[in-house]
């Protein structure tokens, strides 16, 4: 029987049969890589926190290999704590508090999101990481901004991105940026918040103020909106545990 | 059936003859498929900006041209004429997801640079064009060899064009300075006598006029390419 390939019925067999193996395919291989993908992430976390923390020298020897065995050394996820949207610590599962899909969910209020506040032990002194995600210009940055046993000074951060302009809003992620964040404080002495402004006159080095990337402005400004809106929260827990 | 019995009684031609060999080294030349054809020119622009994207946006797109002309030219002689585009571009964009999941579960920090470049290669002309003018209507080993040149001729193109824009815009190859550290307060090298990054490059339109100036060269060392009028 000689199959007449410009009928209506082998055009439709042929879609269906295409469909039914391409589906099948593509549905086994995302089954198959999915717990590896998400492992990744996992990992990904940590290094991003161990490189929020890490000075420069330590952080850059952090790679994917050893994020598990370093985390482990510094972090203890039992100590972690989870805020709500007023800086009251409540019950909840640090690691697993996804800041991402909470940012992204526009149904969720503000009074059920939850704020994961990591405390890490390095050469004695304890240290508090805190996970921050807002938008840049082509899609969602996140970074970790790290505070010192004082409550109020930044001594660490790290900043990621997903589709910023390679070298403009991209340079977030780089070190010089990183620095300039660096010794900024949080609160005043009278333990209110502070918030940052980015600047572009090159006036960084003044208290409460960061220099902005050239050409990255708002991927800059981005970074601006992200830190101070998620540090607003954590502000509060700080000023009612400052010593 | 009688038709492919026939075809199969044929004198085998060796595997690179002359014929299959101008199926690789044409599109890296005379007819490139950026410069000449001027497809694809919306990912080159995209991407151009660090050598290291560059690379393996090029080596991703070389994979889909090579699978997909392999896949669709082993199904040429079944699949229905009526909605050959439709299944070309199932082809295309199945393998461009294949591309993605085993990125992000085997090199994820390469995949998260990519980002969401690897899902547009679904939109390259190159590979659609590549699949209805060449696999439709050839073997499969001709069309390997087929896809394998014009993806390096894209890919060669891409690196061409980065280099100079990563160079002038940022000053760096392949992320290694080359003119010294630009950073404010602690230039070195070349900044240190004045110069500046051209920040112009790191903008996409720059990118076309690179591909412009690749164009005009081209044209003009190569008489043939030209139009005549």
């Amino acid at each position: 029987m000689a199959l007449n390939k410009e009928s209506n019925a082998y055009t439709f067999g042929f879609a269906i049969a295409l469909v039914i193996v391409v589906g099948t395919i593509l549905a086994s291989l995302s089954l198959g890589l999915k717990d590896k993908q998400e492992k990744n992430g996992v990992v990904k976390k940590k290094m991003d926190i161990l490189k929020a923390m890490l000075p420069m020298e330590e952080a850059n020897k952090i790679d994917r290999s050893n994020a598990e065995e370093n985390f482990n050394k510094y972090v203890d996820l039992k100590n972690a704590l989870v805020l709500d949207m007023n800086g009251k610590p409540v019950e909840g599962n640090a690691f697993d508090i996804d800041i991402k899909k909470d940012y992204k969910n526009k149904t969720l209020k503000e009074s059920d999101k939850k704020f994961p506040l990591f405390v890490a032990q390095k050469d004695g002194k304890k240290l508090y990481v805190i996970p921050i995600i807002g938008k840049g210009l082509w899609g969602p940055i996140w970074g970790n901004l790290c505070i010192g046993e004082d409550m109020r000074t930044v001594v660490g951060a790290s900043f990621g991105h997903q589709g910023e302009t390679p070298g403009l809003g991209a340079e977030i992620t780089q070190q010089f940026f990183i620095d300039r964040w660096i010794g900024e404080t949080i609160l005043d002495e009278n333990g209110d918040f502070t918030p940052f402004e980015i600047v572009k006159d090159g006036s960084g080095p003044k208290p409460q103020k960061v220099d902005g990337i050239t050409g990255g402005t708002i991927t800059s400004k981005g970074v601006e909106e992200m830190a101070n809106r998620g540090l607003s929260v954590y502000a509060t827990y700080f000023k009612s545990n400052m010593q | 059936m009688s038709e492919i019995a026939i075809k199969s009684k044929a004198p085998r031609e060796p595997l690179f003859s002359k014929k299959n060999k101008k199926l690789i080294t044409d599109p890296l030349t005379d007819n490139n498929p950026v410069t000449i054809q001027v497809l694809g020119i919306c990912s080159a622009l995209a991407i151009t900006v660090q050598v290291s994207q560059g690379v393996v946006m090029g080596l991703s797109v070389i994979f889909v041209t090579v699978m997909g002309n392999l896949l669709i030219s082993l199904l040429r002689n079944v699949i229905p004429s009526k909605i050959r585009i439709i299944v070309q571009l199932v082809v295309a964009a199945s393998l461009v997801i294949i591309v993605n999941e085993v990125l992000k579960a085997y090199l994820p920090d390469i995949s998260e640079k990519l980002s969401v470049f690897v899902g547009l290669i679904i939109t390259n002309c190159i590979i659609m064009g590549r699949f209805e003018a060449f696999a439709m209507a050839n073997k499969p080993w001709p069309s390997v060899l087929d896809g394998f040149g014009n993806g390096l001729g894209y890919a060669g193109l891409l690196v061409l064009v980065a280099i100079f824009r990563e160079l002038f815009g940022s000053g760096t190859l392949g992320g290694i300075p080359i003119f010294g550290n630009s950073l404010p307060g602690e230039e070195s090298g070349l900044y240190a006598m004045g110069y500046a990054n051209n920040n112009m490059m790191i903008l996409p339109p720059m990118a076309l006029v690179i591909v412009g100036c690749i164009i005009w060269v081209q044209r003009s060392r190569n008489k043939s390419l030209q139009e005549s009028h």
